[in-house]
């Protein structure tokens, strides 16, 4: 574990952001993760949860409030380094899959970072292993099934050795099997995690600490398992647990 | 038009190779300049979109159905450099990865289908653009007969290959008569549809229509003086008039093969065409005979598309990288 | 016209031909389909050869029969203009079958007929036996401008993709009822082809960011893949190689 006063994973502070058609996307937001959280980002649709992801990985900067990433802000100059640090994984897996082959792609990022040879195919074999694709290496995007897609993703950006994992919705459009296969995935990296998701469920499984953004700000921010036993609060943000599901706030489940 | 190997003589495969060359690395220049690393991307996508709508039968008559060229398309959404790289790629990698097409055909292919098409259709477009009203009606009829007059030229170059390269005796005026003539009807059918698709991205997403980066919301919403109904049927009526016309040309003289056999007697006897003979292809101005019209049409399409091409290259090199209010 | 397969002709093999590596085939099936357009119409002979030749070669590569035929049909337009030039060309009539023809045009017919059917087989053994994606690699090591290659690279990535969409719009069109049969009928459809436009468009956007998120400023990376070796250029020059000698022959001997 790193020492207490390193810098945060992820510090968002007052963040406001909003789109061409001027939309306000984010209002006052802030945020604060440490290193080795794992944090679900749950709330509305177009509550603003994917422009914070954004913002994240430096593809959005912004206008006005501060993004730092393990200690380095996120601006023009700083690209690289916040990109070398923190990776997304999209909703859209095919956006992230473009190359003809799952193990081009997966070296494409690596590629980039200057590794070569040797040094490139060891790493591209340790991101496919740790995603359970080593089979699906020399296979073509568009041949594989949705859930393989999104572990071929996450490799892609786990070649990246970031410190830092953002999913995006990683469990919509998977069937029950594909999702536990991601879940089993997800739970053995070693990276701090920011999960943006519907699935409750697997943000109680996954995830210790669960926020609510809504509306551009963060407006619940509590234990991912009091806030799923708490139906007024999820009520009050368009929240529900799955039909059946019941918690209580002290069993393990 | 995806002619096979052979079509036309080796001459012409290796010059239109090399002009097909020259533009293309125009076309890759600029739309870096253009794009930056963004271009590949772009481009790509663009390109599956180009090559997915040319596989889409769009009706044209009575269950009869046409494809889609694309080329105007590409280069008014994109602009002319991003269009002609766009097309390029489709027609190369038909030829090459789906075997459509002659490999040493890819010269006049990419040059009638990429180049003559999306530098001269947006030549056409801007010339349309400059005589419409400057609002969102006017870009989308503008788009149009540019889209039908990008295949006019596309078949009219083929045509003028065909006075150079020929590999059978029929004479210019008969391919030009009969290509040019059969493509004024179907650029009916292409520009209706570019038209109208270039009207549905404008209405979406105004700014990602580069022939209408000029044109603010205000300008595109600008109510229009003529109705584009009445427009599209007056454009139809014309192009038909002009299809029959050119069509002519397609049609021999009645006494056309005895006309041609005294041409041969003549041509035995040393006098005509020196000129014409080393430099056109041996059959192809048969025919030409006393109708030093034919040549003259000949001359005029060639200008026309030289002009066409010449002018789409120079808008987009002309273009700045990224600059929205300067007007194509 | 434009209307070609979506479905990358490549036959899945393990012939020769097959494992060769793409920059010597591209290479050789240029240099083939050049011999073969250049030689001269009368030279019957030849192309006899180049035919048994690229018979030959179709059998190296096991490609089944049935399957190059099939995309043999692709020269079809060509074939029935090549039909017609008998009857529009000009020149001295012979009588063939009791009808007045163009000797010329007989000859510019069988001409035609005969490159482009051997120029098409030539073609389709090099898609049938090399993916689409190493025939792109193949071009780039020819000295293709790399831009142009990963262009057309993205371009097959996401066909399937984009044509897949094509084919839900239609399909939910034709459930509300939508069989235009004329032209001013096919507004909906232009309207779906400009959105599907933006959506293209967009996706490449998305690609582009997944790209700069993973380090990309501009230029493809090397991600080091093999280089065909002198053995395999020898190998694969062996046709184009007998080809041009026997157009060559016939060029010198016409």
């Amino acid at each position: 574990m790193p020492p207490s006063d390193a810098a945060p994973a992820i510090l968002v502070d007052d963040l406001h952001f909003h789109y061409p058609d001027g939309t306000q996307a984010l209002d006052g937001l802030s945020l604060r993760i440490d290193r080795g959280e794992r944090v679900a980002a749950l709330g509305p649709n177009g509550a603003g949860k994917t422009t914070l992801a954004l913002h994240c990985n430096g593809i959005h900067v912004p206008e006005r409030g501060r993004v730092e990433v393990l200690g380095v802000p996120v601006d023009e100059a700083n690209l690289p380094e916040v990109r070398r640090r923190v990776q997304l994984v999209f909703q859209d897996a095919n956006d992230q899959l473009f190359m003809p082959t799952v193990r081009e792609d997966v070296a494409f990022g690596p590629a980039n970072l200057g590794l070569r040879g040797a040094e490139l195919d060891d790493r591209v074999a340790e991101a496919l292993a740790a995603v359970g694709a080593s089979d699906l290496a020399g296979r073509a995007p568009h041949h594989l099934s949705g859930g393989e897609r999104r572990r071929a993703a996450l490799a892609t950006v786990l070649a990246m050795r970031p410190d830092v994992l953002i999913l995006d919705e990683p469990t919509s459009g998977l069937d029950p099997a594909a999702r536990r296969e991601l879940l089993d995935v997800l739970a053995g990296v070693p990276q701090t995690l920011l999960v943006i998701t519907h699935d409750l469920p697997f943000s109680l499984e996954l995830c210790e600490r669960a926020v609510v953004v809504d509306a551009g700000r963060i407006v619940v921010d509590m234990p991912t398992r009091a806030l799923l036993t708490d139906e007024e609060l999820l009520h009050a943000h368009r929240l529900e647990l799955p039909f059946g599901f019941h918690l209580s706030p002290t069993d393990r489940g | 038009m995806h002619a096979p190997d052979g079509f036309l003589n080796v001459g012409t495969a290796v010059a239109t190779g090399a002009l097909s060359a020259g533009a293309v690395s125009v076309a890759l220049r600029q739309s870096r300049e253009q794009l930056g690393d963004r271009q590949v991307p772009l481009a790509g996508l663009s390109a599956a979109f180009v090559f997915a709508a040319q596989m889409v039968n769009f009706p044209v008559a009575a269950g009869t159905t046409g494809h889609l060229l694309g080329g105007a398309l590409a280069a008014i959404l994109l602009g002319p450099a991003v269009g002609t790289l766009v097309v390029t790629v489709v027609v190369v990698v038909q030829a090459l990865v789906f075997a459509d097409g002659g490999l040493t055909a890819l010269g006049y292919n990419v040059l009638n289908m990429a180049v003559v098409t999306s530098f001269g259709g947006y030549a056409a477009f801007v010339l349309m653009r400059r005589l419409l009203p400057r609002n969102g009606t006017g870009v989308v009829v503008a788009a149009g007969l540019a889209a039908g007059i990008s295949v006019v030229l596309s078949s009219m170059a083929f045509s003028i290959e065909w006075l150079f390269g020929a590999t059978a005796d029929v004479p210019f005026d008969t391919v030009f008569g009969a290509m040019v003539g059969v493509h004024l009807l179907i650029g009916i059918g292409e520009g209706a549809i570019t038209a109208l698709a270039v009207g549905a991205v404008l209405a979406a997403r105004p700014d990602l229509v580069h022939g209408a980066r000029d044109l603010d919301r205000i300008a595109l919403n600008d109510r229009p003086p003529v109705g584009i109904r009445a427009f599209a049927i007056g454009a139809t009526l014309v192009t038909l008039l002009v299809a029959t016309v050119v069509s002519q040309f397609a049609v021999d003289d009645p006494d056309g093969l005895e006309f041609v056999a005294e041409e041969q007697g003549f041509l035995e006897s040393g006098e005509d065409h020196s000129f014409g003979d080393s430099l056109f292809a041996d059959y192809a101005t048969r025919g030409l005979g006393n109708e030093s019209a034919s040549l003259a049409v000949a001359g005029a399409t060639g200008v026309a598309i030289t002009l066409a091409v010449g002018f789409g290259l120079f808008a987009a090199v002309r273009e700045r990288r990224r600059d929205p209010t300067t007007a194509g | 016209m434009g209307a070609g397969h979506a479905h990358p002709l490549h036959h899945h093999g393990h012939s020769r031909v097959h494992h060769l590596a793409p920059e010597a085939k591209v290479a050789a099936a240029f240099a083939t389909t050049v011999a073969i357009a250049i030689t001269p119409r009368e030279a019957l002979w030849a192309f006899a050869i180049h035919a048994a030749v690229l018979a030959g070669v179709v059998a190296t590569a096991r490609l089944p029969l049935r399957f190059v035929l099939a995309r043999l049909t692709v020269v079809l337009p060509f074939v029935t203009f090549a039909l017609f030039l008998p009857f529009v060309a000009g020149g001295e009539q012979v009588e063939v079958f009791g009808l007045e023809v163009a000797r010329d045009g007989l000859w510019a017919m069988g001409n035609v007929l005969t490159k482009a059917t051997l120029g098409a087989t030539v073609s389709i053994v090099l898609a049938g036996t090399t993916e689409s994606s190493r025939i792109l690699m193949g071009l780039e090591r020819l000295r293709v401008p790399a831009a142009l290659t990963t262009i057309a690279t993205f371009m097959l990535r996401y066909l399937e993709l984009i044509a897949d969409e094509i084919g839900r719009v239609r399909t939910a069109m034709a459930a509300r009822g939508y069989a235009p049969r004329w032209l001013w009928q096919a507004r909906p459809m232009a309207s779906a082809a400009g959105a599907l436009f933006i959506r293209s468009y967009e996706r490449g956007e998305r690609v582009h960011a997944a790209m700069a998120a993973r380090g990309f400023t501009g230029t493809m990376p090397d991600l080091g893949i093999r280089r065909a070796g002198p053995a395999e250029w020898f190998m694969a020059a062996t046709v184009p190689t007998f080809a041009l000698a026997v157009t060559l022959t016939a060029l010198l001997t016409n």
